[in-house]
Parts: C-alpha cells; sequence; structure tokens
C-alpha cells in the first residue's frame, strides 16, 4: 500500500509539471479581457469570445489552413519519401547504403539555422519565398531523417523470411513490398506520420524566416505577429486561444496514440 | 514436376569465404533428397541457391533440363517451407494458402478450389478464417505446407520444416510429410539438420561438411558403408565408437585386444602408403553379450573382458558404457563432429568411453566386469589424416576379418 | 538452435563488389534499391548541402540587400568582423551556457522520468500520456505559456515570486528560458533513457542485490553501464538540438538584455537586418560549432553512437 502511495505521489509530481503551462494558456483563454491580467489560475468569468474572435479574422483562419496544409503535404511526401528509403535500407543489398545512412544523420543534427541564410536567398531568387512549397521543401528534409530511422526500425522487425516466403510463392520484389510487407508496416508508417506530422506542426525557425505575409504564414509565426497587431487591444485572450487551437491536434495524438509514439520515439533513436 | 541437377555449384561471399565448394549432385524427378549436416555445413544456402534467394557464384543449376541460375525466384516455379514457417501474419490462412495463386492471376474459383482441396488433405479446413496468430505450432507448420501443396510446384523445398516443433509433434509430422510426398510424387529437397529426419524420410541422403559433399546415398548404405569418418560419426544415434588402433605383426592392436586382420586387410594395410596409425569404428549394436552369442556366430567375432561402468535399460535393450583405457581417437573428422554436438564442453577424460547395445536378456550389472562380444564383420577402419574408410571394397564394407 | 549463425543473411554483408557477373535477381535488387533511395537522398542533398556551400559563398563577400550596390567579394573579412564583435562571443556564451545547463538537468530528471514511467506501479498510461505532452506541444505555445505566467500582474507565477518583471532581468530571463527548454525536451530525454531501461535485464537486477548491492549501486554499478549507449544517443541528440534554441527566446525575450542566442543573432542580421554576408558568416560558424561538437561526441564514444552500424545491434 505504502509504495503505492508513493508511486502515486511521483505520477502525480509528473502529470501536473507536464499539463500545468498547458492548463494556463487554456485558462487564459477563456478569461474575460476584464479578468485577463488578474494573475488567478482558475479563470473567474468563463468566456468564449476570445475564440470567436480569432476565427473572426482573416489572419487566423488562414494561418490554420496554411499550417495545416503545409504540414500535411510535407508529412505525406516525408513518409512516403522515407518509407521507400527505410525499406531498401532494411531490406535490400545496394551500393551507398551507408552513406544515405550518415547523411540522415548528419541532417537530424544539422543546425537549422544555418540553412536559413542560404535557403533565405535562394528562394528569394527562385519565387519560393512565402510560399506553401517553400516551407514544404525544407520540412520534407529535416522530417526524413527522422522519417528513415524510425521505419527503418520498425520495417528490421518484421520476419525477413516473410519476403523469401513471398517470392518463392511467385511474387516480384515490388509485389512482395506492396503485398505482405507494406501492410505489416502499416502501423509503423502510421506511427512515423504521427513524429513527422508534429514536427512540421511545430516548426517555428523556418516558418519566420521564410514567410513574409499572411499567405504561407503558419500559425505558430502568425501567434508572434499577434502582438502589437492593431486589431487586437490586448492580445493575450488571442494568442492563447489560438495557441489552444494549436494545441488540440497534439493532445489528440497523444491521447489516442500513446503507445504508438512512445514505441515510435525509443525505437526510432535507440536502435539507430 | 522436374529433375534438378546441380553442376559446380559453388557460393563465396565477397568477404572471400566460400560456403558451398562446386557441388555435384543429381536430384532425380520424384525424388526426395535431404540435405543433412552439422551447423555451417553449406545445406541451407545450398537450398537458398536452388530457391533463387542467394546466388550462385559459379556452376550451373538446371531445374528440368533449363539453366535457372539468373532467374528470379518466382520464375523457377518451386514452393518453399521455411523453418520459421513465414506465414503472412496480415492474412487468414485461407488467404495465406491463396496467396501463390493470387500472384499467378488464377480466377477466383479455381483458387477457391484448391486452397479447399489443400486444406482437406492437411486437415485445415476448420481453421481457414483463422489468422496464423491464432493456430498451434503444428497448424501453422500444416499451413505452410499447405501453401506450398496448393500450386502444384516443380520442386519443393523445405528448410528444416520441422525443427520448431516439439518432439511428439516432430514425429508425427515427419510421417505426414513423408506421406504427401509420396502422394504428390514432387521432387523435393528437404534441408535438416537432424540425422534421424534424414534417415526416416529421404529416399537419397546427402551429407554435408564445409561446404563440400561427404557422401550421397540412400539411408541403408550410409549406414551400413560410410565413406569416411565423418559420415559414419554423424549418421546413427547413439552414434558410432571410435578407438585408436595401430597394425603390428598382422593384427590389429587396440584397447579391446589384438584383433585377427583377414587377409585381404591385410594386403591393403601392408601397402606402402598406408597408414600405420588408424581409427577403428564399431556401432554399438554389433556388441552383444558373450553369454548371449549363438556358438555359430561366435567365430565372426572377438571377444574380451571389461568392467561395466554404467547400465541403461531401454525395455527393448540395453545401452551398456564401458571404459576404455588408452585414451579417445582423434581426428579433424572426429573433432567436428564433437563440435557439432556441443561435445567441446564435455570434461574430457583419458579414457575412452564404449557405448553397446545389448539384448535386453542380459544379466550384466553397473560394476561387475562382463565378457563382451563383437562383429569383426562390422568394423571400419579409418584413416585419421583424410578420414578415409579404408576397409570399404568397390563401396561396400566388410569388415576386419574378410578375406 | 545453432541454425541461425549458418545462414549467411544478405542484408548482413557488405556493399557486394563482387567481380563475379551478378544474376538478374540482385542486379534488380540493386537497382531498386538505389531507385527507391533516390528521392530521398536528393531532397536532402538539394536542400542542405547546395545551400551549406552556397553559404560559405555568401559569407564570403559584403552583402547586405539594403545596399545591394555594395555587394564586394572581401574573403574573410566578415569572419574577422563577427568574430571580434563581442555581440557574437556574448550569444554564444549564452547558448553554451543554456545548452550545458538544460542538457545536465533535463539527463538527471529524464533518468527519474524515465523509471517513473518504467516501473511505477499505478497509472503508468497516464504518466506516459502526460510526458507525450510537452514533447508534442508547439514551442511558441508553451514559451507564451510560460510568458504568461512571468509577467508581472498577469501571471500566477510572477505572482508567487513577488514583484519585479523576472523577463526584463538577464539572469532570471536566462533561467526562465531554460525553464522552458527543460520542460519541452525532459519527456524526449526520458524515453530514450528509458528504451535504455528496458535493456536492463531484471534478472540482473536480481543478481546484484542477492550479491548485496544496495539500490543505488545497482544504479551505477549495474544500469548505468548497460544503458551506456542509450544515454549518449540521448545526450547527443539533445546537445545538438539545445544549441538550436531559438523559439523560446524569440517569445520570451525577444534577445532583450543580452540573452540572445547564436540561432537568434544570426536571424536577426538576416531576417531584421538583411545584411546576407554577416548573416551567412554566422551560419557557417554554427555548422562549424556543431560539427565539431558533433565530431567530439561520436569520436569520443565511438561504437555507441548512432549509424555507426547500419545493422541492427539487437
Amino acid at each position: 500500500m505504502n509504495t503505492k502511495l508513493r508511486w502515486g505521489l511521483l505520477d502525480a509530481v509528473v502529470v501536473v509539471f507536464a499539463l500545468v503551462p498547458v492548463l494556463w494558456v487554456m485558462s487564459l483563454s477563456f478569461k474575460t479581457a476584464a479578468t485577463l491580467t488578474d494573475g488567478n489560475f482558475i479563470p473567474r468569468d468563463w468566456t468564449l469570445d476570445n475564440y470567436k474572435l480569432i476565427f473572426q479574422t482573416d489572419q487566423f483562419v488562414r494561418a490554420l489552413i496554411n499550417s495545416i496544409g503545409i504540414a500535411l503535404i510535407s508529412t505525406v511526401i516525408a513518409v512516403v519519401l522515407g518509407t521507400m528509403a527505410a525499406y531498401a535500407i532494411s531490406r535490400l543489398d545496394f551500393p551507398g547504403k551507408s552513406l544515405l545512412v550518415g547523411v540522415s544523420l548528419l541532417i537530424a543534427m544539422f543546425p537549422q539555422v544555418s540553412l536559413v541564410s542560404p535557403l533565405f536567398n535562394i528562394e528569394r531568387q527562385t519565387g519560393l519565398f512565402d510560399t506553401w512549397p517553400g516551407l514544404i521543401l525544407p520540412y520534407i528534409t529535416f522530417a526524413l531523417p527522422l522519417a528513415i530511422y524510425t521505419l527503418s526500425a520498425f520495417f528490421k522487425q518484421i520476419p525477413w523470411d516473410l519476403e523469401k516466403a513471398a517470392k518463392m510463392d511467385g511474387a516480384t520484389q515490388g509485389e512482395a513490398f506492396r503485398k505482405v510487407i507494406a501492410p505489416l508496416a502499416a502501423p509503423g508508417v502510421f506511427t512515423t506520420a504521427i513524429l513527422v506530422f508534429i514536427f512540421c506542426w511545430n516548426d517555428f525557425l523556418f516558418a519566420i524566416s521564410l514567410t513574409s505575409t499572411e499567405q504561407s504564414r503558419t500559425v505558430p509565426v502568425a501567434l508572434s505577429f499577434f502582438t502589437g497587431a492593431s486589431q487586437f487591444e490586448d492580445p493575450t485572450g488571442a494568442i492563447s486561444a489560438a495557441a489552444v487551437v494549436i494545441t488540440i491536434p497534439i493532445i489528440l495524438f497523444v491521447l489516442f496514440f500513446q503507445k504508438r509514439i512512445v514505441a515510435g520515439l525509443t525505437s526510432g533513436a535507440v536502435k539507430g | 514436376m522436374a529433375d534438378i541437377v546441380l553442376d559446380k555449384v559453388t557460393k563465396s561471399y565477397p568477404d572471400g569465404t566460400t560456403a558451398v565448394h562446386g557441388i555435384d549432385l543429381e536430384i532425380a524427378d520424384g525424388e526426395f533428397v535431404i540435405l543433412v549436416g552439422p551447423s555451417g555445413c553449406g545445406k541451407s544456402t545450398t537450398l537458398n541457391m536452388i530457391a533463387g534467394l542467394e546466388d550462385i557464384t559459379s556452376g550451373e543449376l538446371r531445374i528440368d533440363g533449363e539453366r535457372v541460375n539468373d532467374k528470379a525466384p518466382k520464375d523457377r516455379d518451386i514452393a518453399m517451407v521455411f523453418q520459421s514457417y513465414a506465414l503472412y501474419p496480415n492474412m487468414t490462412v485461407g488467404e495465406n494458402m491463396a496467396f501463390p495463386l493470387k500472384l499467378a492471376k488464377l480466377p477466383k474459383a479455381e483458387i477457391d478450389k484448391k486452397v479447399n482441396d489443400a486444406a482437406k488433405v492437411l486437415d485445415l479446413t476448420d481453421y481457414l478464417d483463422r489468422r496464423p496468430a491464432n493456430l498451434s505450432g503444428g497448424q501453422r507448420q500444416r499451413v505452410a505446407m499447405g501453401r506450398a501443396i496448393v500450386r502444384s510446384p516443380k520442386v519443393f523445398l523445405m528448410d528444416e520444416p520441422l525443427s520448431n516443433l516439439d518432439a511428439k509433434l516432430r514425429v508425427q509430422m515427419r510421417t505426414q510429410v513423408s506421406r504427401l510426398q509420396k502422394q504428390l510424387n514432387t521432387t523435393t529437397v528437404y534441408v535438416t539438420h537432424d540425422q534421424t529426419e534424414a534417415m526416416t524420410l529421404g529416399d537419397r541422403v546427402v551429407v554435408m561438411r564445409g561446404g563440400r559433399i561427404q557422401q550421397v546415398g540412400d539411408p541403408q548404405t550410409l549406414y551400413d558403408h560410410p565413406n569416411n569418418l565423418f559420415v559414419a560419426g554423424f549418421i546413427g544415434s547413439p552414434s558410432m565408437n571410435f578407438l585408436p588402433a595401430t597394425v603390428a605383426e598382422g593384427k590389429l592392436r587396440t584397447a579391446l585386444g589384438d584383433l585377427p586382420l583377414g587377409e585381404r586387410m591385410q594386403r591393403v594395410l601392408a601397402a606402402g602408403d598406408a597408414p600405420r596409425e588408424l581409427v577403428l569404428g564399431i556401432r554399438p549394436e554389433h556388441f552383444e553379450d558373450a553369454a548371449l552369442v549363438e556358438d555359430r556366430q561366435r567365430s565372426h567375432g572377438y571377444e574380451f573382458t571389461a568392467p561395466v561402468d554404467l547400465v541403461e535399460s531401454m525395455g527393448s535393450d540395453k545401452y551398456v558404457y564401458f571404459n576404455v583405457e588408452g585414451g579417445a581417437a582423434t581426428s579433424a573428422d572426429l573433432a567436428d563432429l564433437a563440435a557439432d554436438a556441443g561435445g567441446a564442453d564435455l570434461p574430457s577424460s583419458d579414457q575412452a568411453s564404449l557405448v553397446t547395445r545389448l539384448s535386453a536378456e542380459s544379466r550384466v550389472r553397473d560394476g561387475a566386469s562382463t565378457k563382451v562380444w563383437m562383429n569383426l564383420d562390422k568394423i571400419h577402419l579409418f584413416d585419421p589424416k583424410d578420414g578415409r574408410n579404408v576397409t570399404l571394397h568397390e563401396g561396400r564394407a566388410a569388415g576386419v576379418a574378410a578375406s | 538452435m545453432t541454425i541461425q549463425q549458418e545462414r549467411p543473411a544478405v542484408s548482413d554483408k557488405p556493399p557486394a563488389r563482387k567481380k563475379a557477373v551478378l544474376s538478374e535477381g540482385k542486379r534488380q535488387e540493386r537497382k531498386l534499391g538505389l531507385l527507391l533511395c533516390a528521392p530521398a537522398a536528393l531532397v536532402m542533398v538539394a536542400v542542405t548541402a547546395y545551400p551549406i556551400l552556397y553559404s560559405f559563398w555568401l559569407s564570403l563577400q559584403r552583402y547586405d540587400l539594403k545596399f545591394p550596390d555594395q555587394r564586394e567579394f572581401v574573403w574573410f573579412e566578415n569572419y574577422a568582423t563577427v568574430l571580434t564583435n563581442s555581440y557574437w562571443w556574448t550569444a554564444f556564451g549564452v547558448t553554451m551556457l543554456i545548452t550545458v545547463v538544460s542538457v545536465v538537468v533535463e539527463l538527471v530528471l529524464g533518468m527519474g522520468l524515465a523509471m517513473i514511467m518504467h516501473r511505477t506501479i499505478v497509472g503508468r498510461g497516464l504518466v506516459r500520456t502526460s510526458a507525450l505532452i510537452p514533447y508534442g506541444i508547439v514551442t511558441v505555445v508553451a514559451a507564451f505559456s510560460w510568458r504568461y505566467a512571468w509577467t508581472p500582474g498577469t501571471g500566477y507565477l510572477a505572482n508567487i515570486f513577488g514583484d519585479g518583471a523576472p523577463l526584463t532581468e538577464r539572469a532570471s530571463a536566462l533561467a526562465i528560458v531554460i525553464l522552458a527548454e527543460i520542460w519541452k525536451t525532459t519527456p524526449f530525454m526520458a524515453l530514450l533513457l528509458m528504451a535504455g531501461l528496458a535493456l536492463v535485464p531484471e534478472d540482473l537486477l536480481k543478481a546484484a542485490s542477492m550479491d548485496g548491492a544496495s539500490g543505488w549501486q545497482r544504479f551505477t554499478k549495474v544500469m548505468l553501464p548497460v544503458m551506456k549507449p542509450a544515454i549518449l544517443v540521448a545526450l547527443l541528440f539533445r546537445t545538438l538540438d539545445a544549441l538550436r534554441v531559438f523559439d523560446n527566446i524569440y517569445v520570451l525575450t525577444a534577445g532583450a538584455n543580452e540573452t540572445s542566442s547564436v540561432s537568434m543573432i544570426a536571424y536577426n542580421n538576416l531576417i531584421k537586418g538583411l545584411n546576407l554576408g554577416i548573416g551567412s558568416t554566422m551560419s557557417v560558424l554554427i555548422f562549424l560549432t556543431v560539427a565539431i561538437i558533433a565530431f567530439i561526441f561520436v569520436k569520443a564514444f565511438g561504437t555507441a553512437a548512432p549509424g555507426s552500424s547500419d545493422d541492427g545491434r539487437r
């Protein structure tokens, strides 16, 4: 009984530590303009005004569309390319394999800010600056190592004999992949997609450096521009409401796919 | 159905190791051939080369008279059963068995019929809608067999298909595999490291060691007339007894006594290149309690007295162990065999242990000295340097006393 | 069974350099492998290798977008400018401070959290789910939460810790940045360490306690050595990640009161100052710093680094 209580206490500390900042933003988002600065953790007056406000402004709605669109497209492309590469790395024998693994490891460690200045200039010259593709490209690049590592780890767990068996059953290499390996790999691919989506959804540095207008600004960047923007008197409530909105998908992922995310993060990183 | 010909087939790896050294083997149409040998002997590599799962470095592989070295596995019309069964976990039993037929783009009705027929043969009809995860080991094994037989391929390849089953089930499945093969009459190559499986299943057995074929023959021939020390020691359970022996004054000097040599053996051993040091091999069942040997048989043998170390009564007969002074025979072949059996881990001793299989009526007891008869016609002599069986004459072994 | 070692699995072989003619199947396999990897490799190289070289090229020029006419090739003059500038070295110091403090604290807290997640007997799912929230949440969102929490009047934390505006004083502002970093990434550290914990065989710990090892001794003498590879990987990833600190500083202090990190001043020179030459010089310097630190890690820890062998070590 005693040990149970001790664990319970430790658990509670962790949960509080993890949740307080999130709850605080939530609390702010529900506060009325009058009570916004009272410093109370629990709102005295509840209101949905902040949410109504942000969904009436183009600035936020447009940013939300950009965020969703850019993150989804980047995720799809990165996962497709990553799946192909990870399959090749974990299953096939070809020259240059270890080079590819090395390069993706390098990119995983790459300081993103080092790319900001050249990309800024290149995109300005090619017309990619302040467009969706202008953000999707670097997102794919930095999501690929994550995708390749996580997927290779998942693919290595699939029994090798199955592919041989499929070949003996008359499948080509391609059919063996589509009909036998792909269905088994689907959970791993799905997990990887979640991780990649979180990564793209999260980015701030590229988004703030490679955009300049609402045309392709994502929510994290739009948030920082709410500050001092003329249409809001005090942006705190609006920022908090917007922050809660973009936190919702993360909370949903974590609630429904906790086990998968843990498996994905640990397998990719430790097995390398 | 088809015959398979391996013509100097070699497998070597980029790092310089060679797994299979120029194997020659002809497998007739409908034949059931077993590849057997200890771990690392190249049997699985050979099977994978026939399957097309591994490249052939040099030499030629012909199936049905056609060179298939460069053909992808799917174009060879071969079915394979894997040790791990390799059942697709995302498909039901029925879908697993239908998979090769679907890939071959057969019409639906025909697929269903073939799957149902195969399920009936293998007693799997009730499980067609289950997933492999919900089956027992024996059932999974049968599904793997079913997936192989549905498409009536030219050749079956089986890679230790029974080694994941428990002992009792393995014996049952062994007879089923054997019956199935007879019924379908499809050319089959079966890999195992278990010599009992090899002896009971195959029409012919290929004993391999270190990437080379040691001997090819039907089980009885391998048992009675082993080409060399390795085959002699590998085939048979309990295995053949080996003792050091030397030739002196027309007799064979061993720790059991001086054995008489027949005229032919004397001639063979007198030749200039004949070895002076020999290894004597004799199987446990070629000993008998001297008290039980009939008189007319007695003359073919030799009797000695030794203290009994241990008696194991099997009911039908008795395994009696004797300690023999003078140490164990040594040779590269024997070292290989010991390594495979895990014998290197056993404490070594100066005494060689002799295993004999005596009649159940024998009254031998632990510790007592007993007079034992051994059959001179069944003794093999091996050259410890190359393992060659020097008692073989035109492929037959006739013992040491033959004239 | 000993059958395993007998099969020289094709995948374990080093990239084939065979003299013999490759069969159709093998050729097909190599072709497919290259084909499957090509798109990913192309994207990664095109978006990193080319720009970093281009960045180096830009760093050798005087290139200010406000004065495009003065563009000129100046060799390493920009490097001299940056490396003799006190702002750069302040930012460098701040970045190092944030990295070292946050990684050390995260390692300790992460180890604790990993133990809790691994061993807790109550509410394991709840703990793991909560721990994932900081990992998943958008950094900017968390940063705003901390900012409002520490804003005098508005925030619950500012009110608790009395008067003054902590975000406007250098020491307390840096402490808050570090706190925000720790909160955000401790769970990630903990997850990596938990994977290492799972590798410690239960029997080993039992054996150690039978041999008379105390709880602390079991931790230091049995668990830590087994977990070493996982710890090193976690440290490497987190160190390089911490060096990139940007989002939190941008939102919390905007770099005021000498709290800028190197990423922050590179961004300021480039996007705010539109000075491509200086911005690129900083980019290159940051890249070199990270490369050196990564190199030291890999050298010091050798085979424990990920990617040193692409064949599964388990």
